[in-house]
């Protein structure tokens, strides 16, 4: 059976449904919010169908400024620290037997997929007084009394690595694990030491990759919003907190909907930038 | 070099296992406290998931929702996936991308979307608008595993079955479906375990009707602590990782991944 252009209108057939589905519950609702976000506001959480810059002009206050530049900032933070460990720890695994790799991936499945709810609990009771980690320093004698480490920007950070660490690793492994070792091999037989080696072969092959893998889980992090909630103070709270407030406790749809059309704006503008960076991979 | 591996490997796992440990400590406290190392011994708190009422509804709700929703992802899926693959139409390659759309962008925006969509066309609330915007929201895992799974058909197999009179209906049923089903299961099984542990976008569109676990638990946590969110949280772990180890078992995890270790 050759692969050839579809011909009649059957040929289609399998398209339907797929193509339906998508437009009407993901190309339709996008296209809704973005209608909602020029929408006037009314009294009560309503709003009425309208033609207004209004939720988009409220980006210029100095308090959206603020968290904007927070959530940038965290995300940034985020990634970096990700990719600084990540790079080092799947070029590891890559290079382990199988199984051990298969275990690893189970497990860091497991954790990404674990519901952030369920993460942010973990690390408050991991932060808590009574139930926390400084018990063990206490009991270390590295501290005189036990206290709780949340909420505080720390905890947020901590907690935000940790979720997005699995996918960070999940991300670089298909590169690492193509990386030709006898790249490598090269270096050590001229006399590089692993960690030479590593950091003057490895790193410099895999420099687009590494853009992109920052990208990617910048993205990832910019999305968290339950573990700001859960672990830090109103000062924490990111963009992706800012528009679940907005929408579900303070009712104003529309003013979510221009906060959300705005964060698509720089997500897309960052993926767009992460497929350039893997594109110059692949050119290279 | 191997000890410094090693240790690198301990301090990664430690920072991943400990609060999952404390977690699965505070599970088993014998009274209602927040304490670590636990007090007593009792695995009452993981009867509650199944004898609590709440409880057990948020579970039969997450469970429902999270099969039927993988179900949906995979039924929008597979079609797709079998026409990329067996046509030759670079226009239909859109589709494609607006599966992977909503996995890529942050959560939140899918959410609100939903959101806005199901409150203008009167549905907000219902339950089953949750399994389709669950079903939107995980359709890229089933795609990517899809993609990857009619990729690695040989296409001369089916250039046979063509040769010998067999129809796409035939040639689907007979070549491919056996060929793919492992990308079919381990597909399903990736949406089936995110939508179980989905928060935001059940909450954007049946928060107020419905709860599932993780919607459960948050509001729990409002009111207080309860070694039951513990519970949950070791059950939904452990479930995870016995999904995932069938998947490394019977298929292909690395190639599944991206490593393409076939190919070496």
């Amino acid at each position: 059976m050759r692969r050839e252009p579809p011909q009649r209108l059957a040929d289609y057939g399998p398209l339907f449904f797929p193509a339906g589905m998508l437009i009407v519950f993901f190309v339709v609702p996008f296209a809704t919010m973005i209608a909602v976000s020029v929408f006037q506001r009314e009294q009560g959480g309503f709003y009425t169908p309208a033609f207004v810059f209004d939720n988009y002009a409220r980006f210029l206050s100095l308090f959206f400024g603020k968290v904007l530049g927070f959530s940038l900032f965290l995300a940034i933070a985020v990634a970096a620290a990700c990719v600084v460990i990540g790079i080092p720890f799947t070029y590891l695994l890559s290079r382990s037997p199988r199984k051990i790799q298969i275990v690893w991936l189970v497990a860091l499945l497991s954790i990404l997929s674990l519901s952030e709810v369920m993460i942010g609990f973990a690390w408050s009771t991991l932060f808590s007084r009574t139930a926390g980690i400084t018990n063990l320093f206490v009991w270390l004698g590295l501290m005189t009394q036990a206290q709780a480490l949340t909420p505080s920007f720390g905890a947020v950070m901590t907690a935000m690595t940790y979720q997005a660490f699995p996918y960070t690793v999940l991300v670089l492994y298909p590169a690492l694990v193509r990386l030709d070792p006898t790249l490598t091999e090269a270096a050590r037989t001229l006399g590089a030491s692993p960690v030479k080696a590593f950091f003057t072969v490895v790193v410099p092959a895999l420099r687009n990759t590494i853009l992109a893998t920052l990208i990617m889980v910048f993205i990832f992090a910019l999305g968290s919003y339950l573990l700001p909630q859960l672990l830090g103070r109103p000062q924490h709270w990111t963009l992706s907190v800012l528009i679940t407030d907005q929408a579900i406790y303070q009712s104003n749809m529309p003013f979510a909907a221009a906060m959300a059309v705005f964060l698509v704006l720089v997500s897309l503008a960052l993926v767009g930038l992460a497929l350039y960076a893997g594109q110059q991979r692949q050119a290279k | 070099m191997t000890a410094l591996r090693r240790l690198f490997f301990f301090v990664v796992g430690l920072f991943l296992a400990l609060p999952l440990i404390v977690v699965a400590g505070v599970s088993i406290n014998a009274r209602q406290t927040l304490a670590f190392p636990p007090q007593g011994f009792s695995l009452s708190w993981y009867g509650q998931i199944f004898t609590n009422p709440e409880w057990r509804n948020a579970l039969i709700a997450s469970l429902t929702l999270a099969a039927s929703s993988a179900l949906l992802a995979l039924l929008i899926a597979l079609p797709l996936a079998w026409f990329l693959w067996r046509r030759i139409a670079p226009w239909a390659n859109i589709f494609q991308l607006l599966g992977v759309a909503p996995f890529t962008l942050p959560p939140v925006i899918t959410a609100l979307g939903l959101l806005t969509f199901w409150a203008t066309t009167g549905f907000y609330g219902q339950p089953w608008t949750a399994v389709i915007s669950h079903g939107i929201f995980f359709v890229t895992l089933p795609l990517v595993t899809l993609s990857l799974g009619f990729s690695a058909i040989d296409r001369s197999l089916v250039e046979a079955a063509a040769t010998m009179g067999a129809d796409d209906r035939v040639i689907f049923r007979t070549v491919v479906l056996p060929l793919i089903l492992p990308y079919l299961v381990s597909g399903y099984a990736f949406a089936f375990v995110l939508s179980l542990n989905e928060y935001i976008v059940a909450y954007m569109t049946v928060g107020f009707t419905m709860e599932t676990l993780p919607i459960k638990i948050f509001n729990a946590l409002r009111y207080g602590y309860t070694p039951t969110m513990a519970a949950v949280t070791v059950l939904f772990l452990v479930i995870a990782a016995v999904i995932f180890g069938l998947v490394a078992r019977f298929g292909d995890l690395p190639k599944l991944l991206g490593a393409m270790s076939d190919e070496r």
